[in-house]
């Protein structure tokens, strides 16, 4: 359960998997919240209006994946960092998913990572294919990874294969 | 990471008297002294800190709420924006002083550096925040035992890594979120405990550290800490319902660091010297005093705002702060702001109106029942 560890469970999940039904092709935006909070940036920083909160701040975000674009304003505009973005047609054999990153030193694109799940379990080989780190998104930088199709809804973190103590230090 | 912290570490003069004392200089009180400000009232804002923004200055992550609170800002760059502004609008700022008294006929007492200063004013703003509350356990005053508030400091003002590894005592706001700023600075967090059946904090912020892999163990409790002249180990264990500890699921953790993250409690001292009305609601985290819709105390002139009026978040701490300062400009000034603070109030119960608003809103209430109930007797 999700309020015991942290992870969202099959069934939290379920709430939130509007890329099925899509008509709509390419990157859709994936809203990982599932508590009611005080907050509604995702909703003002959606370009498309795809995000409704509505009055009551409170509320869970309504989301409509066929106006979502998958741009990715939400990502690093999301206090929680609780959005992600997927792309089920990236390529033949894999899909893509943008993270939000806010770790250094940030991995460089063409490297190879493991892909961690909710939970941080490695799950999968992952290809760093894209680095965004703009003014706009204000230190989140957005990673975005190549993984195998059918692990968009699973990989949600990753760790670099060679992160030594020393690229800390000062 | 950019360095832009506009920091205010010259004193202004002291002046013998003031038409609004603010003690802190957290979000609280800055917001209360820039609502005032807008209607010319004469203030001074005191802070024992070298540098205004109280725990904003360690609040690296982005704010919740909605525009208007400043969401989507990280807390350190709103302690700066408040502060300038402070600057910019030439309100008196004492840093590096302490208020150690009050006495009758708002006289305060102010310990600087070397100094011992008073000053009148004529109403006071309270928003002294809180302390740190800390949990007992076998070996706890080992060097390695750290309130996380003292972590925040070490790490986000200072640039000092606490440990290498680290157990974090709470799940709440605060637990989850120092977690979260141990791993970016390169320590691991080998455990995050909580005693509740349930993680505290907001959930958003409890994925964030579950995706790196660090486990949130909820009904657990730490039952010592192992070492001779320093942290080197801890035992947790499971408790049951009954917060009973259930023999034989003892896990021994080898770590250096043991963060203490187990609540707040209000620093209320100078409201008890001042006479204020006091009750002990659990909700808010501890003795309060009684206040209106105001802000303001049992003793007239005296308003509190931000975690000192009960425990809750820096954001509607900012709404607080506003609250007390146009009230207490509307006395000094005599004037009319009833539609003012009534905006205010508006955005602060919508804050409130979720499921974690709903301690402060109850917390709230009790504070009014108890006053009732005294006064009835």
């Amino acid at each position: 359960m999700i309020e015991k560890s942290g992870v969202p469970t099959v069934k939290d999940l379920q709430k939130i998997v509007p890329y099925i039904k899509r008509k709509r092709k390419g990157a859709v935006a994936i809203i990982e919240c599932f508590q009611e909070i005080p907050c509604n940036p995702c909703e003002t920083t959606c370009p498309k209006e795809a995000i409704k909160v509505g009055e009551d701040i409170n509320a869970l975000p309504q989301f409509d994946a066929e106006k979502c674009t998958g741009c990715g304003i939400c990502i690093a505009n999301c206090p929680g960092l609780a959005v992600f973005v997927i792309n089920l047609d990236y390529s033949k054999e894999e899909a893509l998913v943008m993270l939000p990153y806010e770790f250094l030193p940030l991995p460089k694109v063409g490297e190879i990572v493991k892909g961690l799940d909710r939970s941080g379990k490695s799950c999968c080989p992952a290809k760093v294919v894209r680095v965004l780190n703009t003014k706009a998104q204000d230190r989140t930088p957005i990673i975005s990874l190549a993984v195998p199709k059918g692990m968009e809804m699973k990989v949600r973190f990753f760790r670099r294969r060679k992160v030594c103590e020393k690229q800390y230090s000062v | 990471m950019t360095d832009d912290r506009t920091q205010i570490t010259e004193v202004d003069s002291l002046e013998p008297t003031t038409e609004l004392l603010i003690i802190g200089g957290g979000p609280a009180g800055l917001m209360a002294a820039l609502s005032a400000s807008e209607y010319g009232v004469d203030i001074t804002l005191i802070d024992e800190n070298d540098r205004l923004g109280g725990q904003l200055i360690k609040q690296t992550h982005m704010f919740f709420g909605s525009h208007q609170e400043k969401a989507g800002i990280r807390g350190i760059d709103i302690g700066s924006q408040l502060s300038a502004e402070v600057k910019k609008r030439g309100i008196r700022v004492l840093l590096n002083s302490t208020v150690i008294g009050y006495y009758e006929g708002n006289q305060i007492a102010i310990l600087q550096t070397d100094r011992l200063e008073k000053i009148k004013t004529e109403a006071l703003v309270v928003a002294t925040g809180a302390a740190e509350n800390i949990v007992s356990f076998p070996n706890n005053d080992l060097p390695g035992v750290y309130g996380a508030g003292a972590v925040q400091t070490l790490m986000n003002v200072y640039g000092v890594r606490p440990g290498k590894r680290v157990l974090m005592v709470g799940s709440g706001n605060i637990g989850l979120i120092v977690s979260y700023q141990l791993l970016q600075a390169g320590v691991s967090v080998v455990a995050v405990i909580e005693a509740l059946p349930k993680i505290g904090g907001y959930l958003v912020h409890a994925s964030k550290i579950a995706r790196t892999g660090v486990p949130i163990l909820v009904s657990h409790t730490i039952k010592e800490a192992i070492g001779k002249e320093e942290v080197e180990g801890a035992v947790i264990v499971k408790i049951d319902k009954n917060w009973r500890l259930i023999a034989g699921t003892e896990k021994k953790l080898k770590i250096d660091t043991i963060c203490l993250a187990v609540g707040l409690s209000p620093l209320t001292e100078i409201l008890w010297q001042a006479g204020c009305e006091m009750y002990y609601i659990p909700e808010l985290g501890g003795h309060v005093a009684w206040h209106n819709e105001d802000m303001e105390t049992s003793v007239q002139g005296i308003y509190v705002a931000g975690d000192v009026s009960g425990i809750e978040e820096a954001s509607t701490a900012m709404l607080e702060g506003q609250l007390a300062g146009l009230a207490a400009a509307e006395s000094i000034k005599n004037l009319s702001l009833d539609k003012e603070k009534a905006q205010v109030r508006e955005r602060l119960s919508l804050l409130r109106a979720g499921p974690f608003g709903e301690k402060p809103r109850i917390g709230k209430q009790k504070l009014q029942i108890s006053a009732d109930k005294i006064s009835q007797d």
